[in-house]
Order: C-alpha cells, then sequence, then structure tokens
C-alpha cells in the first residue's frame, strides 16, 4: 500500500548484538512485520472509550469561571447570584480552596540577567487577587448538569482593575512595554547559555564568512481532536481520589496530585486513563482542572466531570513553541563550519508552574548543530514572561525550532555565498567514522550514516530532475521551489520506564506497562516484542496501561520514549519469564537447566524433541507439586529499564512546493523522507507516526497560528474558524523509506519515531517555499505561509515573476 | 419528545427541540460513537448519516431530523459484518488515535454512494475532515481500497 519499504541493507553497527531478536523476526507477528492494529476493530466500530464517553453514578459538572482580562487585579468576586441559581451545588474562589491545595514548582537552577534567580510563578488552582492572562481560573461552578453550570458560571460576578499587558514576545521586550507581572519590570523570567561562548566568539573573529539571520517559529497549539476531559470522585470511606483524565503520564499525575497538591500518600490517589484522541506532548501531567475537579469532588462528596471546550482549549491549553532566533554562522574560506552562534529568545508565557514549562527551550535544543561537524558553538537563551498561557512540549518540543535554524541559515549562507545547498551540507556532514562523537553542544551521537540517508532522499526526491520541473512550473506560470533537510533529535532520554508480565493459573499473560498509548499503537508493537521474546501470540496476550492501580509504576509517553524505555523494560520482563521458565521446564523435563533451550515460544532439552510450551511451564508454575524444589510458585516477573543516554534518530526529507504567483496558493507536489529510526518494530506504525509528524511540523509553516494581540494579550484565534487546521487536500502522498543503524544503548536497538517527521518537516517545508520565491529576490520570508502572506511576499519583491 | 430513528431504531428523546444531535445522541440515546471535538461544525469528528448524507450532529438542531434516518458509526457493520470501509480501514492501518476516524469513514461511506470510483481529487473535496494525527494519506488509501473491493464484489 505504501510506496515504500524499510531498507534493512544499513544495519550494521551493533547487528550481532540483536542477533537473537533479529532471527527470530520471521516469527508470527514479531518485531519487524507490518502488523495490523489490535486496537483498530475497536476505534473504528464506535467503541473507542474516551474519558468524554465515561459517566459516574451520581456525577455532577463543573465548569471554570475564566478571566476575560489578560492582566488584572481582581477586587472582589461576588458568588451569590450564582449559587442561587438552579441545579447550583457549589461555587468555589480561591477563598474556598484555602490553603488546601499545593502547587508545583520549577526545580531547575537558572538565572536572571542579573544573577538573581530565575522569577517564575505557578498556577495558584484559583486566582488568589490577580490574574495574568485571559482564560486564567478565577472560580469554579459545579450543578447538577453541564447547561446549568455553564450558566451558573455566568453569573458569577468579578469586580477586575484591568493593568496593562503584553501580549507578544517582541512586545515584551520592547523599551517601555507592560510588565506581565509588575514584579517583574523587565520581562525576562532567566536566561542560559549552552556551549562554548568565548571559542564559538573566537572562530568569528576569525572567520572567512559571516551569515546572519534571524528567524520567528510561530506558536501553535497541538489541537488533538478530542479536547481534555476528566473526571475527579473521592472516596471518603477508604479516603482516596481517582481520576478520570486523558493525560499521557498517567502516573506523573498520581504523583503530582498526591506529593505536591493534596501532600498525601501516593497510594491515596489512583489516575486512570483511557483511550485518548491525541496528545502529542500537549496533554501533559500537571493540568490545573484535575485538582479542582478532585478538590469538588471531595467537598460535595459526589463525582465531578469537565469536559473542556475547543475554544476554552485554546484560552488555556499549554501552547507551543513561538521564539525568535538570531543565528549566526560562521565559515573558512572553503565552505567548512567554524561555528555557530544563535540567541534563542522564547516566550514563556505567565505562569512557570514546573520545569516542563521551559524544557522546550532548553533540553532539546543541542540538536542545533544538527549532523554537522562544527567544533564549536554558543546558544544563549533569554526567557520572556507575556500575558498569555504557558509554553510546553509539542511534538518536537524545541526540536523542530534547533533543526529550523541550522537547516534555514545553511540555505541562506548557500545563498549568500553562491555555493550549492546539497554541496555545503555534504562538505560539513559528520561521516560515519567520526561517531561516536559529543557534539559542540553537548549531545553525545552513537551512530548514523547521516550522508548515505541524505542521498537516499535526494535520489527519491529526484534532486537533480528539479530544475526542469521548475522550468515546466514557470511554463505554466508558477512558481517551483525544492527543500532538503537532515534533521536529528535527542529521543528516548534517560529516564525510567516499567513493564511487568503476568500469567494467570491458565497460562495466559497480562502485559502492564507504565507507559500511555494515545494513538501510537502500544498495544499492538508490544505485541510485536513479546511474540519475539517469548514467541506468544497476540490473541494470548491481554494488554494494559494507563491505570495506576494495576501497573505498579511508570512515567509515561513523550520524547519518543516508549519504544525505547517500555519496550526493553517489557524484554527485560521477557528475559526473567524466560529464566524462571526454564528451571520449571527442566523439572518438567528430567533435565538440568543448563541443558534447557528456549526458541519461539517452547522450552527443549538441546538437541533433542523432548519440549515443552511457555503455556505449559506458566500452568505449571502455579501447580507447587509440579515445581523443583526452591522454585517459588508464580510466573510475574517485571522490567524496569532507563537508558544510560539519548538515542539520536535522524534522517533526511526533500519538499518540493508549487506557488500560484496571482493567488499566492501553495501546493506541496512532492515529499519524501529517508529516515533512519534503529530497529523498526512496525513499519506500518513508524511511516503513521512520520506521517503524522510531517502534518504538524507542514501545517505550522503553511497556516497555523494561535495570535494574541500584542497590546491587549486578548486571543485572536478561539475557534477552528480562526486557527487555521490542515486538512486531506493540503498535503500530497508521503513517500517513505529508510535505512535501519540499531543503536546499542537499549536492548531493541529502536531510537524512537514520534517526532522526527516534525522536526525534518518544518525546515524542509520552509526551505522550498524560499527556493520557490527566490527567483524574485525574496530572502526572507516567515511562517506561516497562508496565501495572502504569499502574495504579498511576491508583491512587495524586488522582481516580478 | 422527539422521535428519532438511529441505526435502525425507534428511538425517543425528551428535550429542547434545539439541542443539537451530537448530544441528543451522546447524552440522552448513550451512542457515544460520534464525537464532539469543536462544536462549531468545522472538524467533522461528531459526523453522523442523515438519510445517508454525512451532517455535523454538533451545529444539527434535534428537532430538524425528527423521523429521519440516523447513521452513526455504530450502525454502520450489518449483522456483526464490517463495512467495507470499515474492512479497508483496518487493512491499510488509517486509525492512530482513532477520535476522529468514525467520522471520517462514515464521510468516506457517503462519498463512496455518490461516487463509487473517486479520484484523488475527488477524495479531498470531500472529506474535509479534519485528522491531527495526519491519516490523510491512509485515508485516500483506504477509500481507493474500498471502491476497488465493492466493485471487485459487484464483478
Amino acid at each position: 500500500m505504501d510506496k515504500s519499504g524499510i531498507d534493512s541493507r544499513g544495519a550494521r553497527s551493533g547487528a550481532e548484538k540483536f542477533g537473537a531478536s533479529r532471527s527470530a523476526m520471521g516469527g508470527s507477528g514479531g518485531i519487524g512485520q507490518s502488523v495490523t492494529r489490535e486496537e483498530d476493530a475497536r476505534f473504528l466500530t464506535g467503541r473507542g472509550r474516551y474519558v468524554a464517553d465515561i459517566n459516574l453514578a451520581g456525577q455532577a459538572w463543573g465548569v471554570v469561571v475564566r478571566s476575560p482580562h489578560a492582566h488584572a487585579a481582581i477586587r472582589s468576586i461576588d458568588t451569590a447570584a450564582a449559587r442561587a441559581m438552579p441545579g447550583v451545588v457549589g461555587v468555589f474562589t480561591a477563598e474556598d480552596l484555602g490553603d488546601d491545595l499545593g502547587t508545583t514548582a520549577v526545580a531547575f537552577k537558572r538565572v536572571r540577567p542579573d544573577g538573581s534567580p530565575i522569577f517564575w510563578r505557578a498556577y495558584p488552582g484559583l486566582a488568589r487577587g490577580e490574574v495574568h492572562h485571559v482564560g486564567d481560573p478565577v472560580a469554579f461552578v459545579v450543578a447538577e448538569r453541564l447547561d446549568l453550570a455553564r450558566d451558573a458560571a455566568e453569573q458569577v460576578l468579578v469586580d477586575y482593575d484591568a493593568r496593562c499587558a503584553v501580549g507578544d514576545l517582541e512586545h515584551a521586550l520592547a523599551p517601555g512595554a507592560p510588565a506581565a507581572w509588575l514584579e517583574c519590570p523587565d520581562n525576562i523570567s532567566h536566561v542560559h547559555d549552552i556551549g562554548d561562548r568565548a571559542a564559538t566568539d573566537a572562530a568569528f573573529a576569525s572567520a572567512a564568512h559571516v551569515v546572519r539571520s534571524r528567524y520567528r517559529v510561530s506558536r501553535v497549539h497541538a489541537q488533538y481532536m478530542e479536547p481534555r476531559a476528566a473526571i475527579g470522585s473521592y472516596d471518603a470511606i477508604d479516603g482516596r481520589f481517582t481520576l478520570y483524565c486523558d493525560a499521557q503520564q498517567p502516573h506523573r499525575v498520581r504523583d503530582i496530585l498526591a506529593r505536591e497538591i493534596f501532600r498525601i500518600p501516593t497510594g491515596r490517589v489512583r489516575v486512570v486513563g483511557v483511550d485518548i484522541g491525541g496528545g502529542f506532548g500537549g496533554k501533559g501531567p500537571q493540568m490545573l482542572e484535575f485538582r479542582l475537579l478532585l478538590w469538588a469532588s471531595r467537598r460535595l462528596g459526589r463525582p465531578v466531570k469537565w469536559q473542556c471546550e475547543r475554544s476554552e482549549s485554546l484560552l488555556f491549553d499549554e501552547h507551543a513553541r513561538d521564539n525568535i532566533h538570531e543565528a549566526e554562522l560562521a565559515l573558512d574560506a572553503q565552505g567548512r563550519f567554524l561555528a555557530l552562534r544563535s540567541h534563542w529568545i522564547a516566550n514563556v508565557g505567565a505562569y512557570v508552574s514546573s520545569d516542563r514549562n521551559i524544557q522546550a527551550s532548553f533540553q532539546n535544543t543541542p540538536g542545533m548543530v544538527g549532523v554537522y561537524d562544527f567544533p564549536t558553538a554558543h546558544v544563549r537563551f533569554t526567557c520572556v514572561l507575556t500575558n498569555t498561557p504557558s509554553l510546553a512540549p509539542y511534538r518536537g518540543a524545541g526540536r523542530p525550532e534547533a533543526s529550523y535554524v541550522i537547516e534555514r541559515l545553511i540555505d541562506d549562507a548557500a545563498a549568500q555565498l553562491g555555493m550549492d545547498r546539497v554541496a555545503l551540507r555534504r562538505r560539513n556532514i559528520l561521516s560515519p567514522a567520526q561517531l561516536p562523537k559529543v557534539t559542540a553542544l553537548g549531545y553525545h551521537y552513537d551512530c548514523g550514516e547521516f550522508e548515505r540517508c541524505m542521498d537516499m532522499a535526494l535520489e527519491m526526491g529526484d534532486w537533480n530532475g528539479f530544475v526542469a520541473r521548475r522550468e515546466a512550473s514557470r511554463a505554466r506560470g508558477l512558481l517551483r521551489g525544492i527543500g532538503l533537510s537532515n534533521p536529528i533529535e535527542r529521543a528516548a532520554s534517560p529516564g525510567m520506564e516499567y513493564a511487568e508480565i503476568r500469567f494467570d493459573t491458565r497460562g495466559r499473560a497480562t502485559a502492564l506497562m507504565g507507559s500511555k498509548n494515545h494513538g501510537q499503537g502500544h498495544e499492538t508493537a508490544f505485541k510485536q516484542v513479546l511474540a519475539t521474546h517469548l514467541g506468544m501470540a497476540a490473541a494470548d496476550i491481554d494488554y494494559v496501561d494507563g491505570d495506576t492501580d494495576r501497573v505498579a509504576f511508570g512515567v509515561g509517553t513523550f520524547g519518543s520514549r516508549s519504544a525505547v524505555t517500555a519496550g526493553t523494560a517489557l524484554v527485560i520482563a521477557a528475559g526473567k519469564v524466560i529464566e524462571k521458565g526454564r528451571l520449571i521446564a527442566a523439572h518438567l523435563l528430567e533435565a538440568a537447566s543448563g541443558d534447557v533451550t528456549f526458541e519461539a515460544g517452547t522450552f527443549r532439552i538441546a538437541g533433542t524433541d523432548r519440549q515443552v510450551s511457555l503455556k505449559e511451564v506458566a500452568i505449571a508454575a502455579f501447580q507447587p507439586e509440579r515445581l523443583p524444589a526452591g522454585v517459588e510458585p508464580g510466573l510475574f516477573e517485571n522490567g524496569m529499564f532507563s537508558p544510560e543516554d539519548n538515542t539520536y534518530p535522524y534522517g533526511a526529507h526533500v519538499c518540493e512546493v508549487e506557488i500560484d504567483p496571482q493567488t499566492g496558493t501553495l501546493e506541496i507536489v512532492r515529499y519524501v523522507v529517508a529516515d533512519d529510526v534503529g530497529t523498526v518494530i512496525n513499519p506500518l506504525l513508524v511511516k503513521g507516526q512520520i506521517h503524522g509528524g510531517i502534518g504538524q511540523g507542514g501545517g505550522q509553516v503553511l497556516m497555523e497560528r494561535v495570535v494574541y494581540d500584542p497590546e491587549t494579550a486578548q486571543l485572536m484565534t478561539a475557534s477552528f474558524m480562526d486557527y487555521a487546521m490542515p486538512r486531506a487536500a493540503d498535503f500530497c502522498d508521503i513517500e517513505i523509506a529508510g535505512i535501519e543503524v540499531p543503536t546499542d544503548r537499549n536492548l531493541l536497538g529502536v531510537k524512537g519515531a514520534g517526532e522526527a517527521g516534525a522536526v525534518g518537516a518544518v525546515p524542509a517545508l520552509m526551505n522550498a517555499i524560499i527556493d520557490a520565491l527566490a527567483p524574485l529576490g525574496v530572502t526572507e520570508f516567515e511562517m506561516p505561509a497562508t496565501p495572502e502572506r504569499v502574495w504579498r511576499a511576491i508583491q512587495t519583491a524586488p522582481r516580478q515573476p | 419528545m422527539i422521535r428519532l430513528v438511529v441505526n435502525g431504531q425507534a428511538r425517543q428523546a425528551d428535550v429542547e427541540p434545539e439541542m443539537p444531535l451530537l448530544w441528543v445522541l451522546r447524552d440522552e440515546l448513550d451512542v457515544k460513537g460520534p464525537k464532539y471535538g469543536c462544536g462549531i461544525a468545522q472538524c467533522g469528528s461528531c459526523t453522523v448519516l442523515l438519510d445517508g448524507a454525512p451532517v455535523r450532529s454538533c451545529s444539527v438542531p434535534v428537532a430538524a431530523v425528527a423521523g429521519k434516518k440516523i447513521t452513526t458509526i455504530e450502525g454502520l457493520a450489518q449483522n456483526g459484518v464490517m463495512h467495507p470501509v470499515q474492512k479497508a480501514w483496518i487493512d491499510h492501518e488509517v486509525p492512530q488515535c482513532g477520535y476522529c476516524q468514525g467520522g471520517q469513514m462514515l464521510a468516506a461511506v457517503s462519498l463512496l454512494q455518490k461516487k463509487p470510483k473517486p479520484t484523488d481529487a475527488d477524495i479531498d473535496a470531500a472529506m474535509t475532515n479534519i485528522c491531527r494525527c495526519g491519516t490523510y494519506a491512509r485515508i485516500r488509501t483506504a477509500i481507493h481500497a474500498a471502491a476497488a473491493a465493492a466493485t471487485a464484489k459487484r464483478v
């Protein structure tokens, strides 16, 4: 069906190490096969179960009253009228919360330019005397029905004393700009540096060429199709909270609620994550409504449900990207990169409630040196407060920006120095012989064949035949451009994950995972891992994730981590099953355990036909009379894995666009990707992830944008009428191929695939657009490339088509 | 009391006439396949078929559909056998998070009734539902496959 295939010629380093699992790939439904998804039959018949589909007995409905002002003091809140409305069971403000709720906190030790500590403020639960962005929660209204709660919410009378506000990054840094927080007049939350400043400055001072550019990466929203929702419930008899929610990290939600918010033992909170209608990083663990629902449930003695609306989602969900880059590239006379220097100016919104809200501006940014050999680099970050919602990870979380800066800068350098874009990349690309390598910004690349991937994409995209296609487009009155990017990103960074395999007395297994599927197809992929490592059929395995009462430990799914961390934890658990199973099998077969082998689900005395299946061994494990002396009954094994270092998936994207200069409309006419995500567990799933990433990265470049009025900080894009979303007609088919260079940083050789598409798409598409406009003398163009903006760029260009 | 025919069954709901069909289905009749995505007929997650034509149920007052035949994703399979569009969706592994796919499939069913052999351009024009997971290319492939399967069946 797809025009693509995964090319395994590249399997190189670590191939022997993975010999055991790779040899088993021929087995039914194992690693490497395009198995279709277990969960689809449910989804496609309307039986997916998302939070909004759940209702608890006796449930009431909550609605959050939100500030219409971007920055104001609250003089008073009058809830009397709202309390008197029909069906209302509670109207709560900060006064009612009292000291019941704690807050989350920032742990990163950062400083402001003068050396004073980072300025941060966490959301307090409900506003305490001040509001700092439109949508800031002020009161919580609970009623018998949603419509009654909404009607009552309109009757909460808040007397605001409005202050000047700032809604935009550049505006916030302008001299005399209003302060987002009165106690931080310069709007600078903190600054931070990575790399070697002195060496970088020295390299620039002696460079033959210096290329400088300024790029703006727009503010966007993850726009999962399922708006957030949650139900909070409190059981007064056992003193426990239960939260149903659509968070990507259920165990972290539990931990935050127990430790930081309610300050109770972790075991007193249960979080249940069901099907999730998309997250993309945006459905994080510290969402404010969770604590309001649980608190209100305890107060009212009944469950309380909340369903976010789409506009409310834009008003209060964490947003993403929104940064400016002042980037410089130093080259020698031959075009070799000497140094990269950049100033990353990030909007961090009004509230910085935890490291999550500033993470995108640091942890993934060393990818800015890309796949290139930089002797030195330095990046300074300035994080700026505005009266807008918090910023947080969204598919890439700083990686797309990093890739955007370097890949655009190389194109700009090639144009300014009269060099070929591909040749300039090729001159500076890291070769396999240079790996492993610690880059100038501190990433530790282990393996990869960057140039081979680039060449593969250039060939798939017929780069050399482009000139003729551009001429053919010109003959039709159209502008045509082609763009290339070589993205690389940090994935699966160090952090624990958990997996457990539990057999029952009939020999059937349940896999319990600390990761949380929200569209990736985990159930299918992890059953494939068990097919390879335990020889088990998918039908013999039940799959559980998301319920903190059922899964003993978990961290969750984000940062392209689950195949690496949860997948490896599952392999470790499977290894323990085999280890214990071998002792039982040896006893059943009356052999020494050293003589018993395990392959494809069967224990066998080596060199004989005497064998016993894993299923029979599992059944025997619950029959003490069949067990050898000293072996404990039961077969429940778990695995924990924390990688020692990141993995580095990379690839090359080639994108071609055609622009009608009369209307400014733009069409993506060709898109190819050559990728290396390490061992591929399921090509269908990987390609789906790449498609999705390109859809989101491409959507940002083409049309998406969250817009705040710079001076009033009012949100201008609070619905799908104002926030353009990519649809079917906006993308051509995407051709994906790849090489597999397994990493040896985990037992599966996987590198992570969730974010790769978005990281490559943002620069590749923009480079193609600039290339299309270049013949007109256009050298600068910022996203989004809406027809109007493209048309204006053409109208004001030095030359006309 | 408003009478409706949902997935072939006569149903009735004691609701105000202007209540959107989506919420009548979900909250009153416990038909959860149609999903809320935006509430303003932009995203299509709430798509149902009204006498065979796709409508965005979040923006249709229930009084306007009294007595009409409503098909939700729960009603697409017949006697436990999946519709060819559902089968194509599985074979080509279209869904990721799954949230919008009920609406997508109903839009596809309607397209195939009007145009049994749609071109890519027909598909792009008819399939205006949003999928944030970016499954559009596979939706296109699956619709072609469902069309081919239907043709093969007729021959």
